[in-house]
């Protein structure tokens, strides 16, 4: 007689793509690399083409970590069910008995943690190049990765209902851009609040509540765009 | 059988025969109120004290921002009925309203900026709703151009209803982020004084304009969504009848 197996299943399904995709996305590294290079390449053009002064730079520099960092998740947006979509496990996914939101969430996990996290993770260091004052540093760590977070679970609905389109990756970016404006607005503030000196707990509590709602509602739309879409 | 109706109304020829016999008396009654709407405020409503004439873009404006938030929700709603009930009409309505949302979101921009040159001297401020404008606008435009793109008409309206269902969600979380980013970054240049009650003089054309709106906006969705019928029921024996009387029997369906 064998025993019952301890672990509820339905972690057993968002574990188990979790663990399937982290492990391949270390098997191809490159990719990982991709976002974080766009972010510093992007940061880096931003003193050449605007003005190298501190002063100008620090004053900017909040607003500029945000939108190149929401920049960068767009662009490797596209990729996220993409081979999935071509080898045809999108099927399998949608045919397995677990439900789907299940398996959605644990491949966005999976992005997130592959681009959310490191891009929330050395945003410290370019914002020292962008000369944004030490204060800004945590709110900017901080909302960073309530925001990518949110990010990620808003773009994969753009990434589920392009993922059959050829041309995907223009209408991808029309589909998730006007979605992405309050985090942008809110975390953008978090961090030019903590330069000013004062709270940024606000902005902190909004983006929370954001992820919350965003948890909520967003793996069950993807599941259904994935219904649609992978089938096509 | 208390559903008849419902399921009734969800059939593209009921609501092509209907909306046709509906038409003959609804298209003129549309086309006095707007007629007599637009003369009321543009020609006879009494200029107003800060701002001379340039106000009057209002009764132009303000119906139309009404009606392109309104419509969105209408069209969120159609896309939801279409998907949980299976019907083809719904779907037909909200990418009618899909497209009629991008001409009434740009008519408030357009109209807008026209306004804002002669009142605050630069056709586009960052102004909350300006910017919320806009981006309605954006949400409308990704509607139309995913269902454009997508090869399949049923995939292409159901992807389509599932990010109009989404955008509701957030509307009402852009707008508040909006407004809040505005109060944080308060312009000086806007010099904008209108007081904040509107005189009756001004208030009962402009009642009428927003009214006059409604019956346009329910219009061009009718048309919209007839014309959208007959490109999709192309193939069935009650269009090839209508298009060519008598040729019912020769179709095989």
């Amino acid at each position: 007689m064998t025993m019952p197996d301890a672990r509820p299943p339905v972690a057993g399904a968002w574990r188990a793509v979790l663990a399937r995709d982290l492990k391949l996305s270390w098997r191809q590294r490159s990719d990982l690399v991709n976002p974080l290079l766009f972010y510093l390449i992007t940061i880096t053009l931003l003193p050449l083409g605007v003005d190298p002064s501190r002063q100008l730079l620090g004053s900017i520099a909040p607003g500029m970590l945000w939108i190149m960092a929401l920049l960068a998740t767009l662009l490797s947006l596209d990729s996220l069910f993409r081979c999935d979509y071509e080898d045809g496990t999108l099927v399998q996914f949608q045919l397995s008995s677990e439900p789907l939101f299940l398996t959605v969430l644990g491949k966005i996990t999976a992005y997130w943690l592959t681009t959310g996290l490191p891009l929330a993770l050395v945003s410290p260091l370019l914002a020292v190049m962008l000369a944004l004052p030490p204060s800004g540093y945590l709110a900017l760590v901080l909302s960073l990765l309530l925001g990518t977070a949110i990010m990620a679970l808003i773009g994969a609905l753009g990434a589920a209902l392009t993922v059959c389109l050829r041309a995907g990756g223009l209408i991808l970016t029309l589909v998730v851009m006007p979605l992405y404006l309050p985090v942008l607005i809110i975390g953008a503030n978090a961090v030019s609040s903590a330069v000013a000196g004062f709270g940024y707990g606000r902005e902190l509590a909004l983006l929370g509540a954001g992820l919350a709602l965003a948890l909520m509602v967003m793996p069950a739309a993807v599941a259904g765009a994935l219904r649609v879409s992978a089938n096509q | 059988m208390a559903w008849q109706w419902f399921h009734r109304l969800g059939s593209p020829r009921w609501f092509y025969e209907k909306t046709g016999r509906w038409l003959v008396w609804f298209a003129p009654i549309t086309i006095a109120l707007l007629v007599i709407g637009f003369t009321w405020g543009l020609a006879f409503a009494p200029v107003d004290a800060k701002q001379g004439n340039s106000y009057r873009i209002i009764f132009i404006h303000m119906p139309a921002a009404v009606l392109s938030l309104a419509g969105y929700y209408l069209m969120a709603i159609a896309g939801g009925i279409g998907l949980i009930w299976k019907m083809k009409l719904p779907f037909m309505v909200m990418k009618s309203a899909a497209v009629i949302g991008v001409a009434f979101t740009a008519l408030t921009l357009i109209t807008g900026s026209l306004w804002g040159y002669p009142t605050w001297g630069t056709f586009w401020e960052w102004d909350a709703r300006n910017i919320f404008m806009l981006i309605l606008l954006f949400l409308y435009l990704s509607i139309v151009l995913l269902g454009q793109v997508y090869p399949e008409q049923e995939a292409a309206d159901k992807v389509c209803a599932i990010l109009a269902l989404v955008g509701t969600v957030n509307v009402p979380i852009i707008y508040k982020s909006v407004d809040w980013w505005y109060s944080l970054h308060q312009p000086a240049s806007i010099k904008f004084t209108g007081s904040s009650s509107i005189h009756p003089s001004m208030l009962y054309p402009l009642l009428l304009c927003i009214v006059a709106y409604y019956c346009f906006y329910t219009l061009s969705l009718i048309l919209y969504t007839r014309q959208e019928i007959l490109a999709r029921e192309a193939r069935t024996k009650w269009v090839a009848a209508l298009v060519e009387p008598g040729t019912e029997n020769r179709v095989k369906g």
